[in-house]
């Protein structure tokens, strides 16, 4: 198994930084299209965590879908219906202080619980491929896997009844 | 040898998940909000990835279900998205506090 120096550690909490500074300004920033720039790079930041994790098929599918699919169903929709240029429209609604506040508590608990328990984690990094990943997809995951499919199918078809003019 | 201990993987994945909770509750946009809950499924699907790689269980039983809730992210994308449309047809506005048809 490989083995990570120092400067991979480092490297890797510099993304972790990186992923929640763009993250934080992705949900604060007032103009709606940067902000969906700055989602793209939270989700590229994400599929790098992958990779310092060995879970390159899910880092690449990361990209393939969520970088390229849905950023770009999310652009398309943002320049379909908002008005961006218009600087006098307010972009977050009067409950900010209440919610900092709640997500203050939250993280101070949950930070707390998740530092105070023992972790029984192994020594090496367990690594997975593509190939056992599509025998526990047709294997063990059978059931759900049928299940997801169906669930795209429906969502897919219902997308485009919702979205399509009326005749 | 890990690059990172699995409890500040954790502590990042909380922090990022609250972060999308923080523009889920606080965005005026319907767009906005859909981003927001894309960056709370993403710090899911991280918790996800750590398990499987840094417990003693096998590594695909964690990355299947990351699959699974990144399907479920894109009919969340697709289907949402589809929804801002129609009630952009219909009402002019995707600010969610404009869109009171059914209140009274």
């Amino acid at each position: 198994m490989t083995t990570f120096g120092p400067l991979a550690a480092i490297s890797c909490y510099a993304a972790l930084l990186g992923i929640l500074t763009v993250a934080i300004l992705t949900v604060t920033v007032r103009n709606l299209f940067h902000a969906a720039i700055f989602l793209a790079f939270t989700l590229l930041g994400v599929s790098i965590i992958y990779f310092f994790l060995r879970a390159e098929f899910l880092a690449g599918i990361q990209i393939l879908l969520y970088v390229g699919a849905i950023m770009t169903l999310v652009i398309f929709a943002i320049m379909l219906t908002s008005r961006i240029g218009d600087p006098q429209v307010p972009q977050s609604n009067r409950q900010r202080i209440p919610v900092f506040i709640l997500i203050a508590i939250s993280a101070f608990f949950l930070i707390g619980a998740i530092l105070k328990a023992s972790w029984k984690t192994i020594s090496t990094l367990q690594t997975t491929n593509a190939v056992e990943l599509g025998k526990a997809l047709m294997g063990e995951f059978v059931f759900p896997f049928e299940v997801i499919s169906l669930v795209l199918l429906i969502a897919l078809i219902g997308a485009i009844v919702v979205a399509r003019s009326d005749p | 040898m890990m690059a990172i201990p699995l409890s500040h993987l954790l502590v990042f994945s909380a922090l990022l998940f609250l972060t999308g909770l923080y523009g889920a509750l606080t965005r005026r946009n319907a767009v906005g909000i859909l981003m927001s809950i894309e960056i709370m499924l993403n710090a899911v699907n991280v918790n996800f990835v750590a398990f499987a790689g840094m417990l003693n269980a096998p590594p695909e039983l964690g990355q299947v279900f990351v699959i699974f809730i990144i399907v479920l992210a894109a009919t969340t994308a697709a289907v949402g998205l589809a929804i801002v449309m129609a009630i952009y047809r219909n009402q002019k506005t995707i600010y969610t506090d404009e869109i009171d048809l059914l209140k009274w």
